[in-house]
């Protein structure tokens, strides 16, 4: 009788699971923020110059062509895929803008037919990657070779330049009456676009189901080659739009251009708590991460630091991002969730504590050197 | 040959306020094969890791040989002689067989160099005690699922097992492999080990198993010997009700053909295969693991299409080269890997049921997160799915349950035909019942059937008519009346 009973009872309810309230802050957003809040007073008390609204809204412009080529980086790396193509693409591109404007042609035609070439590169990398069935790594490894030759083929050594300063403003004009870079606007658009597409569309959740476990969505009836193809395909609209943005803000394109670019997009990615194997992430998580890269660099450049330094904490920091989560795994501890939960909460507090005094410590010095100097 | 007495009383543990296990008891004695039985849920796998030592109970003493033992972790227990195999085999694919019975024991010579003539030698010897005949060189890789488990078995005698737990062995094995298994078994009963074999196939512990011991809700229900009890006796033991009528199949009035496959070829896979559906009639598909059947599901349902044949629905010719197109028809299969096919483990219960339909739950573009649980939740209402709520991860829930969700998340597509490839794999015994009866009720709806089974009963059972594949071909059509377990299985191993 009681088994009877129990098993009418025990049934399913439609209200979300009741997680402990302090398990919400445990998301990995709210440790970005933290690390945000965290560089803003370090640097605020370090510099001057670092609060100030005119400097930080040039400063931002430097990323935000990186910023264009992340979103879509963050939907291909939900997926369990990578592009590793973005930045050979934006050179590509660039250049057969340059090619066709030194020609004579209008920059704006020049422009749309850029964006068109960055849909066909896009269009080939996801085609190649669903056809062949070979990792979205290899087949973009070689692109990111051949979009790059590409480039160096249209352009050779010369670089193009002598855009209009009607096209140039994409890249260093701001909203009249305001400091706002139209390159920011741009993007934040862009974000909240994306934004709402990964979460709020069927096309979303297929991402993260595919990086969770991609044959059950091929057995749920949904076409996963479609879906590659469309995100390589954006990729390469987005990695296009970031070249035109790029190549306005320099005035001019050499067909190096924005070389090297595509290792930041996947590191402020995989920051922003995008899980490399896929499944995992949020787009606001990508774009705290970029805020939080730029405002590293931004004042670690107010405090004089040599670039290759700023890579080296860049680079300490996304390597403690993919420690952090993992740890209680390499602890080996998994046998309650209230030990797994305490020592997540202890190895954030101990990361933010260290991070802190390593910063402070760092940066006090490196100005008193300076003073000295 | 020495007696060992495994003796475990009342033994009680819970976890965070739950009682897993409560005042268990349970003896096991050298040259015996004894059988633990419950539905899921019931305490099996807690006491199960309680005898390795990978849990201490809260209460309750356990004895060896009269003497009370402690068991803080499976390396003490594997000292006094315990030793388990679970479902899950810890198999290291790129080693050797000797290698994988000596992994982390090899024997060492002076200087610590492996003896590698003593190894393989005592790995020759353990398995020919076993009457096993292998090529001690090959990976693992290359072995059978049953055949890595024999190796699993040889690894524990080889740390001179007197108490070996075996949790549901036979449930990845074909028939034949079970009855290798079984061979094994008795020889280890004549050799004196003790053995708590956990099975869910209730005929295969007739004809293994000496006692039995039932738990129900962690509780202890009774120790009997199995001279003494019957199917119903121990399935009323396990869910504390009699299922009077195992299998409740309506008798339904066939429609007509919807389904007709003729001459279906896949290189490798399946030859010729050729037969049809009608609306309300189950179809069950019977056969050896590996006679092609979840292939020929599989080439129905676009996820690996065939080369040759033609497939018509309702009289019509249909070109189907994947699973969407497939679902346009009205097909929908429930997948017999429900882990890796079925579900999308770390994700809900909403999103898992919506995932095939997801784009009826977007206006303009939006999805509308509401309405997606409101059909998850009744969805799974329907289908009696036992979680807290709809945003429980598919990870977190029970076999069973899973199997649920699978379920639910095909009806919702409100499918024509119905391809269920072991529908009750794996699953509690309730679970399996509650199944069947949908099963049935579907079929009085009109619902066209396909089932694969591997489990005869279920087949018999089930089905109205029945279909048996060997290697890839059919090689067998019984009507239900027909039908027996001889003829099936004549069929399927076509011994003749």
């Amino acid at each position: 009788m009681t088994t009877s009973e129990k098993s009418a009872s025990a049934f399913i309810s439609l209200a979300p699971l009741r997680r402990p309230f302090l398990s919400k802050f445990l998301r990995w957003e709210w440790f970005l923020v933290a690390l945000i809040a965290l560089v803003v007073i370090v640097n605020s008390r370090l510099s001057p110059y670092f609060l100030d609204v005119q400097n930080l809204f040039r400063a931002s412009s430097d990323f935000m062509e990186m910023g264009l080529m992340m979103l879509p980086m963050v939907l291909i790396i939900l997926t369990g895929n990578v592009d590793l193509a973005v930045a050979s693409t934006l050179g590509m591109t660039a250049s057969f803008m340059g090619l066709l404007f030194n020609n004579g042609l209008n920059i704006w035609l020049a422009a749309g037919a850029a964006l068109l070439l960055g849909v066909a590169a896009g269009f080939l990398n996801g085609y190649l990657i669903s056809r062949l069935k070979v990792p979205a790594l290899v087949i973009t490894l070689g692109t990111y070779a051949f979009y790059r030759g590409m480039a160096y083929v249209m352009l050779g050594d010369q670089a193009a330049r002598g855009y209009p300063a009607s096209f140039t403003y994409i890249g260093q004009g701001t909203i009249p009456g305001t400091p706002i870079p139209f390159s920011m606007v741009l993007f934040l658009v862009m974000a909240v676009i994306f934004g709402l597409v990964l979460h709020k569309t069927a096309f979303g959740r297929y991402l993260y189901a595919i990086g969770n476990n991609q044959e059950a969505v091929i057995y749920s009836g949904i076409s996963v080659p479609r879906v590659k193809v469309i995100i390589f395909l954006v990729s390469g609209l987005m990695s296009s739009l970031a070249g035109l943005v790029l190549a306005a803000r320099f005035g001019s394109t050499r067909p190096d251009i924005g070389g090297g670019l595509e290792l930041a997009v996947i590191t402020a990615t995989v920051l922003g708590g995008v899980d490399i194997n896929g499944g995992k992430g949020s787009m606001i998580g990508a774009v705290l991460a970029l805020l939080l890269v730029g405002l590293m660099r931004f004042g670690m450049g107010l405090m004089n630091i040599q670039g290759q330094v700023q890579s080296i904490a860049i680079g300490l920091m996304l390597i403690l991002s993919i420690l952090l989560p993992n740890l209680p795994q390499i602890f080996g501890d998994q046998r309650s969730r209230w030990n797994r939960r305490t020592l997540m909460l202890l190895a954030v507090a101990a990361i933010v504590v260290i991070a802190f005094v390593w910063f402070f410590s760092w940066s006090r010095a490196t100005v008193f050197a300076l003073q000295g100097a | 040959m020495n007696e060992n007495t495994l003796r475990m009383t009342n033994i009680s543990k819970s976890f965070a306020g739950v009682h897993a296990l409560h005042g268990v008891q349970l003896e096991l004695h050298s040259g015996e094969v004894h059988a633990l039985l419950g539905e899921n849920g019931a305490g099996k796998s807690t006491l199960v890791k309680v005898i390795t030592g990978v849990h201490q109970p809260d209460t309750g003493e356990i004895y060896l040989n009269d003497q009370r033992i402690h068991l803080g972790d499976p390396r003490e227990a594997a000292a006094q002689g315990i030793s388990a195999i679970y479902q899950e085999l810890s198999i290291f694919p790129d080693l050797d067989i000797a290698e994988n019975i000596f992994v982390g024991r090899r024997p060492t010579r002076a200087g610590g160099l492996v003896d590698w003539r003593r190894m393989y030698r005592e790995a020759e010897a353990l398995l020919s005690s076993l009457g096993i005949h292998l090529n001690l060189k090959t990976k693992a890789r290359y072995l059978s699922i049953a055949q890595q488990q024999m190796i699993e078995i040889a690894r524990a005698l080889s740390v001179n097992a007197r108490i070996l737990v075996m949790d549901e062995p036979t449930s990845a094995l074909t028939l034949n492999e079970v009855a290798d298994l079984f061979r094994i078994v008795r020889r280890l009963r004549e050799a004196g080990t003790a053995i708590l074999f956990i099975s869910h196939r209730l005929e295969e512990l007739f004809e293994i198993a000496d006692k039995v011991t039932v738990l129900r809700d962690g509780g202890y229900v009774d120790t009997r010997s199995m001279d003494g009890v019957t199917q119903e006796d121990l399935i009323r033991m396990m869910v504390g009700r009699t299922i009077k009528d195992m299998f409740p199949k309506k008798e339904v009035e066939a429609g007509e053909v919807i389904l007709r496959v003729k001459n279906l070829t896949r290189k490798g896979s399946f030859k010729d295969v050729s037969f049809e559906l009608r609306k309300g009639e189950i179809l069950g598909m019977a056969g050896l693991v590996g006679a092609g059947r979840t292939e020929v599901s599989q080439a129905i349902f676009g996820v690996a299409p065939a080369d040759e044949g033609t497939i018509e629905i309702e009289g019509q010719s249909v070109h189907i080269t994947n699973p969407g197109q497939a679902m346009q028809h009205g097909l929908a299969l429930v997948p017999e890997d429900r882990q890796h096919h079925g579900l999308v483990l770390p994700m809900d219960i909403t999103d898992n049921i919506t995932l095939p339909r997801l784009t009826h739950f977007t206006s303009r573009g939006w999805l509308n997160v509401k309405d997606a649980h409101g059909a998850a939740y009744q969805a799974a209402t329907q289908m009696q799915v036992k979680a807290t709520t709809v945003w429980q991860k598919a990870r977190e829930l029970s076999g069973g349950n899973q199997q649920k969700v699978v379920l639910a998340k095909w009806l919702s597509t409100n499918p024509r035909i119905l391809i269920l490839d072991e529908p009750t794999r794996g699953i509690d015994i309730g679970t399996k019942a509650e199944v069947h009866h949908l099963m049935s009720d579907l079929a009085a709806q009109g619902i066209a059937i396909l089932m694969i089974s591997s489990e005869l009963p279920e087949v018999l059972g089930m089905s109205d008519r029945i279909l048996v594949m060997h290697e890839g071909q059919v090689t067998g059509l019984f009507s239900r009346s027909e039908a027996t377990q001889e003829k099936i299985m004549l069929a399927a191993t076509q011994a003749v």
